[in-house]
């Protein structure tokens, strides 16, 4: 008895601590279920779960299933490559025009195997094609929207207030049937980025209207293999928090299909945040460290030897780095809870000779490799 | 008037008599058929497709796995492609795989690896992105059928229902020996009780009605089963004879008492199961207490006949044992369905009994030349009421 009254007296310091799940404890306890020091006492805790049963490399910790890119009309793999130099000319001054069409487009996205997203669009995807000019060039972009709402676009960089793209200077927002030609030179060059500015803005970013604007610098950059990375979110139940994280829209794409680089070269990243709902997000390199240019503005590192960064809303980088090792690594935010729920890739390593097979295992061509390592050569098109 | 008009209802035949009353069926098909085929000229009223998903009972069956049970809650097929626990995503099975029906059902199995003593929560994804989330406050392996666990837990119920039962059973021979006018004082204190069990059994029902999918209306339920209960549980009493009254009314007592303690166990052993169980020995001396005096009201119409020994331990057995009963079911099989029906029913049958108690007090009152809204009734009431009230603070948390 006067063992019982012991027990029953240091439980009460265990009511203490926290009703619910003291409680709980001595109710697990009076049936010998648990125990008594298992959710006290965490150096007696049972040993941790073993690797569950049926899991996929990530420790269980995937997307089940595949999305249909065909009938998404974009593939993530083809996006990290697909520059768009627009159709080409020379103005009378020798200046080179560059001139795009984009059509705001509503259109259901699959983001996650099986789960659909009502999606608002630049040309049918998201996100909206890679912009990418020469510094000085001449931009022509002639703007539809063939949407039910309001929508504009608004580009980082220099450029005349009417051509802001946002409510109230110039045209303002562009009415669903019309359409609008913004025009302006390319500067500064970097990493930039553009989207709709119709209010309310945060819906209409975050339903995917943004793309990358990459202003290459008169002289170029060193020759790479490149990749853009936009970084963004979905908030499938519009709570106001994201339930999937990616880079180029599909949540672990790039983890289910590692992206094929060769060790020793040149690997450049353009990566763009364009998250809503969150403040911050960031990329974080396995086993490397690289070089970061911030907003791509400089042909300096503004950090040098990171292995990671930060990045607000709307910030943009370059980062630079080379693998001296084969093998599959991760890259992510250090964010664990964007990483859990879809952002997150590899790289696939590879010595030279086993590249073509590399490329193969991704389902990738000699096209897609092509226009990796010749992104930088965009502004031969017309220049 | 002519007097020989032919009455149709009484010259009709029996097959025509069967056609009228046929007839408005076939054309609710009719219309039904061209509602569903057709859809009547409404379809541009049918709007954007609406998802419900009721998450029922989660199991921890073994380290690293949790099982749900889910039941497609909406108007329409749904289909569940993505699971998320403890907001990341994971891998997992359902069984039977694919779409849900409208009122079809499912049992998600993720492997998770997931911590003894701790939270966690389980958001499901579906293909319109719409989120489901339930938790798991405290999880611990979810108890799996076994001789000690099925001893230890029908000791719980033991504790809880039939040794209180009993113990309030044995102020019997001092209640004998009361005045005529302090046993209407333990009668109304009987109803008191009874008043309090019944709330308690009503918000029981509702804790467990408001996890049941929508379509099976727990709230509306539980009320229609509880009138029906006290209907039926009336046209038997009034057709017994006023000599075996006393020991039947006992024996009703009995019964519905008995329900509100199954539900009382099936709590219990569902809170376990749940790895909730805010009911230690601690809990337990509690509920001890707090239904000692459910034995008092079971007794109290029998002062003035003693049925013997055998009839005591068999108005206890159905008092107090369904305690035991309703820890097995909760902690291993727990039905919320069945659950919400079994307390609707206890409901029922404490109305029933509060009302005969009600009018012994009645008649005893007025054979004594007393007030019925006197002064002694209502002390008797308002401490049955405060006993248990009182009681309860040991138990609530
Ligand atoms: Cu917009």
């Amino acid at each position: 008895m006067s063992r019982w009254l012991q027990s029953l007296l240091s439980r009460r310091d265990v009511l203490r601590a926290g009703a619910g799940s003291a409680a709980a404890l001595v109710g697990a306890q009076a049936v010998g279920q648990v125990p008594p020091a298992a959710a006290m006492d965490h150096t007696k805790m049972p040993p941790p779960a073993t690797s569950p049963k049926g899991h996929g490399e990530h420790g269980g910790n995937l997307l089940v299933g595949t999305v249909d890119h065909v009938r998404n009309g974009f593939d993530p793999m083809q996006l990290l490559t697909d520059w768009d130099g627009g159709k080409v000319s020379r103005l009378p001054n020798g200046q080179t025009l560059r001139d795009y069409t984009i059509t705001a487009q509503e259109k259901e996205i699959e983001i996650a195997p099986g789960v659909f997203f009502p999606a608002w669009t630049y040309n049918g995807r998201v996100p909206g094609p890679t912009l990418r000019c020469t510094e000085g060039d001449r931009l022509r972009i002639t703007f539809f929207n063939h949407t039910s709402h309001p929508h504009t676009i608004h580009f980082h960089g220099v450029h005349a207030a009417e051509m802001d793209g946002v409510p109230g200077a110039g045209p303002g927002e562009i009415q669903p049937g019309a359409s609008f030609v913004y025009e302006f030179d390319a500067e500064p060059f970097g990493c930039h980025l553009y989207h709709c500015h119709a209010t309310s803005l945060k819906r209409h970013i975050h339903k995917g209207m943004y793309g990358a604007f990459i202003v290459d610098p008169r002289g170029g950059r060193p020759p790479a293999r490149e990749f853009m990375m936009l970084q963004n979110a979905f908030d499938t139940n519009f709570d106001g928090a994201n339930e999937i994280y990616a880079v180029n829209t599909v949540g672990f794409e790039f983890a289910r299909r590692p992206i094929p680089v060769k060790k020793g070269e040149l690997i450049r990243l353009y990566l763009i945040n364009i998250l809503e709902f969150d403040l911050i997000n960031g990329f974080h390199l396995h086993a490397n460290f690289f070089n970061y240019y911030d907003t791509g503005t400089t042909l300096e590192p503004t950090s040098r030897i990171v292995d990671t960064i930060t990045q607000g809303q709307g910030q943009r980088g370059i980062l630079e780095f080379r693998y001296r090792f084969t093998g599959q690594f991760m890259f992510h935010p250090h964010i664990s809870e964007f990483t859990e729920l879809g952002w997150m890739g590899l790289f696939n390593v590879v010595e030279s000779a086993n590249y073509a097979a590399a490329l193969k295992d991704a389902g990738l061509d000699a096209a897609w490799d092509r226009r990796a390592t010749q992104g930088s050569t965009v502004k031969g098109q017309g220049a | 008037m002519s007097t020989n008009v032919p009455n149709p209802a009484k010259t009709g035949t029996a097959s025509s008599l069967w056609g009228l009353a046929i007839l408005p069926v076939l054309l609710l098909g009719a219309v039904l058929a061209y509602l569903v085929a057709t859809g009547g000229g409404l379809k541009g009223l049918s709007g954007l497709p609406v998802e419900q998903l009721n998450i029922g009972r989660i199991t921890l069956p073994e380290r690293g796995v949790i099982t749900m049970q889910v039941v497609n809650d909406s108007p329409q097929t749904m289909t569940i492609p993505q699971v998320m626990v403890d907001d990341a995503f994971w891998n997992f099975t359902a069984d039977p795989p694919g779409p849900i029906p409208r009122l079809g059902s499912t049992t998600i199995t993720i492997p998770y690896p997931w911590v003894e003593g701790e939270a966690h929560s389980i958001t499901l994804l579906s293909t319109l992105g719409a989120t489901f989330t339930a938790t798991i406050p405290v999880a611990t392996l979810t108890p799996q059928l076994s001789g000690s666990l099925f001893a230890r837990f029908g000791l719980v119920g033991l504790y809880v229902g039939l040794v209180p039962v009993l113990l309030g059973m044995l102020w019997y021979p001092w209640m004998r020996r009361l005045s005529g006018r302090a046993m209407n004082f333990i009668l109304s204190l009987t109803v008191g009780l009874l008043v309090y069990l019944a709330i308690g059994t009503w918000l029981d029902a509702q804790e467990f009605a408001v996890g049941l999918p929508a379509f099976w209306q727990g709230t509306p339920a539980i009320t229609l089963i509880a009138v029906l209960t006290v209907g039926v549980l009336l046209a038997i009493s009034g057709k017994r004879n006023a000599d075996e009254q006393p020991l039947g009314l006992s024996y009703r007592i009995a019964t519905g008492i008995g329900l509100h303690n199954l539900g009382e166990g099936l709590a219990i052993g569902a809170a376990f199961a749940m790895g909730e169980g805010a009911l230690g020995t601690f809990l337990i001396l509690g509920f001890t207490l707090h239904n000692i005096t459910e034995g008092i009201g079971i007794v109290a119409p029998l002062v003035k006949r003693n049925p013997g020994l055998k009839q005591f331990f068999l108005l206890a057995l159905i008092a107090g044992g369904p305690a035991i009963l309703g820890t097995w079911i909760g902690g291993f099989a727990f039905n919320p369905v069945l659950s919400t029906v079994f307390l609707a029913i206890g409901l029922g049958a404490i109305v029933q009994v509060v009302w005969e108690v009600g009018q012994l007090v009645v008649r005893n009152t007025a054979r004594l030349g007393l007030p019925v809204a006197g002064w002694s009734n209502f002390g008797g009431f308002t401490a049955g009421v405060a006993l248990m009230y009182f009681t309860a603070f040991m138990v609530k948390f």
